[in-house]
């Protein structure tokens, strides 16, 4: 899979409070939960996550189970996360969520605005603005199929018509 | 053999490397109202509400609960509907307990794989399960399935040595693990943790060490079982299984924290792993204190609180929610809620009230909170400008009797 966007930069640690916080978490609808994504850091990400790639640093995604965090990400119209590591149970949220996540350590070397390409069974950021390559964890196995079929609902209904 | 490699060898019928993808099934399976709403309509979409075995699933009403609002009351509403009709007998309805103290008093034990819709999950470590936290998707497919596939991590060795002096609790030896390994630091290892003199490092406090594994990233944090183990299985189920592991095998990286070193520590705005001993941060004004949660809201949290309290009335507003209607009623017997609630504190049971910032003491802009929970992320407990230090519930209690943090040793 190869995914195509512009750069919007945070720092580390960016927890699921952050991402969506605890007030929101009596809906699950994207498009809702996608106007208050990341509202304490950043109220004004809506109007600029569309199509966008998140560059961020270590432990991203840290804190609750919420899979409402993936979620208000995707809702927002986030096209990717890129971070240098992920909490265990948001990554695999964002895979059974249908968002794409890669673990590369592409902050400092991506800037705010910046065109990016991500190659996700390569482990590959390209940063289209200044020419860089940056390698990280290629997405194999069942987290890539997941994804590819666009997450945990669907796969599952991919898996049962293949047993039919 | 580690205890982790016990753990899987046992379900597995061999061990399997740290990296392997493992399926396996759940022992028991766990969902709250503000998650268990999410889990059932993800299950709706993977073709309607079946579960693998409906006597491994336990749900419990703690998040918001009892309904702060018309919405929240819906999702109750949505809950029950389903559980009666999958003829749910593990539920639990608002008061009886927020989830993870439930299967820890009733439900989980050693080498078993619980799996339960929040991050906390990890608290039924404390008796030696392999207990982990995952999302809506996950926990709905198990259910219906049956299985799930886990990333086995690498295990690591914690011993605890010594005795806990004065004021120091499990929340300390967790908080100075979070200074250690920092936020996250434990990402895709598991701890096996073994303690020195068992009995010197009791059940309630082991549940605290676990519970905030969470925070250490760890994919599990288990308490490798001992005469503690046995005798608190035995207190609240009966009996306790006969476990015949023994410990051999290498360990990743090993640490040992010196419980005599230890004093009591809080970690300060807005990072877990922002920790620093109580003494640094004296002087903080402080508008409320919580004391309660999944981390602290058991028996020794709320005696604790009651050994500082029973001093005079709270300057700083007082919540204190024991975490299950159980530890609430011991705490009415040993005479510790007449005494909070002379403090002049509100105490409630079985909720995780304030922690989530979703009702019973949400914070304003700019105020401060001691808490014993788990988190004091930006805007955790309310407003986005409001601060939480996180505590045990000694320090807590002292900062809600001064309006400012202290060190509660003086107080014993």
């Amino acid at each position: 899979m190869e995914i195509r966007g512009r750069a919007l930069v945070y720092g580390d640690k960016i927890d699921t409070d952050i991402i969506i916080p605890a007030r929101y978490l009596v809906y699950t609808d994207p498009a809702i939960l996608g106007q208050h994504a990341m509202e304490p850091l950043d109220p004004d990400f809506p109007k600029k996550a569309k199509g966008a790639i998140i560059i961020a640093g270590r432990a991203f995604g840290m804190g609750s189970s919420r899979e409402q965090a993936a979620t208000a990400l995707k809702g927002a119209g986030v096209a990717a996360v890129v971070a240098e590591s992920f909490a265990r149970i948001f990554f695999r949220n964002a895979i059974n969520t249908g968002l794409p996540v890669l673990q590369a350590p592409a902050r400092g070397k991506v800037r705010e605005g910046d065109e990016v390409l991500i190659r996700l069974e390569a482990g590959e950021v390209v940063n289209l603005t200044t020419g860089e390559v940056i390698k990280g964890k290629p997405l194999t196995g069942l987290a890539l199929e997941i994804l590819k079929a666009g997450g945990l609902v669907e796969y599952l209904k991919y898996i049962a018509k293949q047993q039919a | 053999m580690t205890w982790t490699e016990y753990v899987f060898a046992r379900r597995l019928g061999k061990a399997p490397s740290p990296g392997d993808v493992v399926e396996l099934a759940p022992d028991l399976v766990g969902f709250h109202d503000l998650t268990g709403y999410h889990v059932l309509e993800m299950m709706e979409k993977m073709g309607g509400v079946k579960v693998f075995d409906v006597d491994k699933l336990v749900v419990a009403f703690d998040h918001l609960a009892p309904a702060p609002t018309v919405r929240a009351a819906e999702i109750q509403v949505y809950i029950r509907r389903h559980v009666r009709s999958i003829g749910l007998k593990n539920f639990h309805e608002v008061g009886e307990g927020i989830l993870h103290q439930l299967i820890l008093e009733k439900y989980a034990l050693p080498a078993q794989f619980v799996f339960a819709a929040d991050s906390h999950t990890n608290t039924a470590g404390a008796v030696g399960a392999f207990a982990q936290g995952m999302g809506a998707s996950d926990i709905a497919a198990m259910l219906r399935l049956g299985k799930t596939w886990l990333v086995v991590p690498q295990p690591i060795k914690i011993e605890i040595r010594g005795s806990p002096s004065a004021a120091v609790t499990g929340k300390d030896v967790v908080l100075h693990l979070l200074s250690v390994y920092k936020a996250e630091g434990l990402n895709g290892r598991s701890a096996d943790v073994y303690v020195e003199r068992p009995r010197d490092f009791p059940m309630d406090y082991r549940a605290t060490v676990a519970n905030m594994s969470t925070e250490l990233g760890a994919d599990a944090l288990m308490f490798v079982p001992d005469e503690e183990t046995r005798a608190y299985l035995e207190r609240t189920r009966g009996a306790a299984p006969h476990i015949d592991f023994k410990p051999s095998g290498k360990y990743a990286d090993e640490y040992a924290v010196e419980l005599e070193r230890l004093e009591p520590l809080v970690a300060a705005p807005h990072s877990v792993d922002n920790v620093k001993p109580v003494s640094e941060v004296e002087g903080v004004e402080v508008d409320q204190v919580f004391i309660g949660s999944c981390t602290n809201g058991r028996l020794s949290d709320i005696e604790a609180a009651a050994r500082i309290l029973k001093r005079g009335r709270a300057r700083a507003r007082c919540i204190a929610v024991p975490a299950s209607y159980a530890v609430f009623r011991q705490a009415l017997e040993a005479g510790y809620v007449d005494v909070l609630t002379k403090a002049g504190c509100v105490v409630t049971y079985g909720t995780c009230g304030p922690c989530i910032g979703g009702h019973f003491g949400v914070l304003g802009p700019g105020e401060v909170a001691v808490s014993t929970s788990n988190r004091n992320f930006l805007g955790r407990m309310g407003a986005n400008d409001s601060k939480v230090y996180l505590a045990n519930a000694y320090t807590a209690a002292a900062a809600a009797l001064e309006g400012k943090i202290v060190d509660p040793r003086k107080y014993l």
